[in-house]
């Protein structure tokens, strides 16, 4: 093979791995960070979850703690989270939608939906189960009324 | 001679394959059942719900209010095609001046008022197993949501699909899907099977279909493709599905899953739907779910 073959085949070679975009492993700093936010989500509501179906006692500190959690974390500013090109049709490792870019403002008002949500729960929760309980279908609800639109199916 | 007798038969097939694809009605009876039926209006909203009618019926990416506008436009694509959800409001674009009859032949036999076949992207075999009553309610409840004037779109359905008169034989293979019978039975289990064999027909994307549509009823609920993009939907049969009841009701009513993830896509709907229903309702839904027979995961 001469030099020249040889450096277009590597070149080729290399720019197809470039394309390939990356693994799981090497994501963008924000989609990773965006899977975090959900990994706490998913902590502090199994915390609340378990308990308002009496999988686990209520115990009004510990949910005192998890939906303050859950409320702080919907209330950070998640507008570094979402930067171009960090959709399905851009790479690999992500279920976020495209639409969530071409109908931001909707998008953002779901995220503050979902804050709102949370601060309801955070105002009830240490009250008693049965105000716990009362609270988790709103929280439920701001979950999917984004995966609905926005979350690629698995 | 031959010849003859060859065109006898091409002809007496012809004739056959016309009456097969000819639009079917209603019966008489059921027609009688619905004139004398009370415009329930309480109860239609339940069956609306139940039916999950807004889910596909709102704009694109609409919420689904307390009285949604049902002015159509969302979009299904399938392997024959995409199919856009028409406008059911009750305006000139919608079902606005259907009568009662008319409205419950599109809904349960799948014949428009002008005599042509619906598409079965329209659940229309499942609800054919409503009861009158919540079809003439359903109907009552329908005509008090608001009127939109958005022209429904055309669907975009290749050769040969395109021929709404080839939908009769379709509706005569497949157009009355047994679903397995239960074991187990309770007042709850039997209320959950016309939920969601009726109703909110679960079937519809649950289970697998064949190369013509058709769905794979000894795979009743045992998960299939998704039509609308990736993935599977899953196998919500007891072979597959472990989730105690505890969890699915908490399911049906916030939308968590056992792991604290939530429902998203179409299943999302479908949730809000189940959450408005009385908890009652929900619970008959579980039962039934754990009284399905077990369906064996398929390898796709």
């Amino acid at each position: 093979m001469s030099k020249s073959a040889f450096a277009a085949a590597f070149i080729f070679a290399t720019t197809g791995l470039a394309f390939a975009g990356p693994g799981h492993d090497d994501l963008p700093a924000e989609v990773k960070a965006r899977h975090g936010l959900m990994a706490n989500y998913a902590l502090n509501l199994g915390v609340l979850g378990d308990m308002a179906k009496g999988k686990t006692d209520y115990n009004a500190e510990v949910a005192a703690v998890a939906a303050a959690n859950l409320a702080a974390f919907a209330k950070t500013d998640q507008s570094l989270l979402w930067p171009a090109d960090t959709d399905t049709m851009s790479i690999e490792g992500t279920r976020a939608l495209p639409k969530i870019w071409d109908d931001r403002a909707d998008f953002d008002a779901k995220e503050a939906d979902m804050a709102k949500a949370a601060e309801m729960v955070a105002g009830v929760a240490g009250t008693d189960l049965a105000a716990l309980q009362g609270a988790m279908g709103g929280v439920g609800g701001a979950c999917s009324a984004c995966h609905k639109l926005y979350r690629e199916p698995k | 001679m031959l010849k003859r007798a060859i065109t006898a038969v091409a002809l007496g097939g012809a004739g056959v394959a016309w009456w097969v694809t000819a639009p079917t009605y209603l019966s008489h009876a059921a027609e009688t059942a619905l004139m004398t039926a009370e415009p329930d209006t309480v109860l239609g909203e339940q069956v609306f719900w139940a039916a999950g009618c807004a889910s596909c019926h709102v704009a694109p990416a609409t919420e689904e209010s307390d009285a949604p506008i049902l002015s159509g436009g969302q979009a299904f694509t399938s392997d024959f095609g995409t199919f856009y959800a028409p406008n059911i409001s009750p305006s000139s674009e919608g079902i606005g001046g259907w009568t009662l009859l008319e409205f419950a032949n599109a809904v349960q036999s799948g014949v428009s008022p002008d005599g042509a076949h619906y598409y079965p992207a329209f659940p229309y075999t499942a609800y054919a197993k409503a009861k009158p009553e919540d079809i003439a309610a359903l109907y009552a409840f329908m005509q008090t949501l608001p009127a939109d004037a958005t022209a429904s779109r055309p669907h975009e359905v290749g050769f040969p699909f395109n021929i709404r008169r080839s939908l009769g034989g379709w509706k005569f293979l497949f157009g009355t899907p047994d679903a397995p019978d239960l074991t187990a039975s309770s007042p709850s289990i039997e209320r959950g099977t016309y939920l969601a064999e009726a109703l909110s027909h679960c079937t519809e994307c649950h289970t697998e279909r064949n190369a013509l549509g058709g769905l794979d009823t000894s795979r009743w609920l045992g998960g299939a493709a998704n039509p609308n993009g990736k993935g599977r939907i899953p196998n919500i049969t007891p072979a597959s599905l472990e989730w105690s009841e505890i969890d699915l009701m908490a399911y049906f009513t916030t939308g968590l899953t056992p792991d604290y993830d939530s429902a998203g896509g179409h299943m999302a709907s479908v949730v809000q739907n189940l959450a408005r229903l009385p908890e009652t309702d929900r619970q008959a839904v579980v039962d039934y779910l754990k009284a399905l027979p077990p369906v064996a995961d398929s390898t796709p």
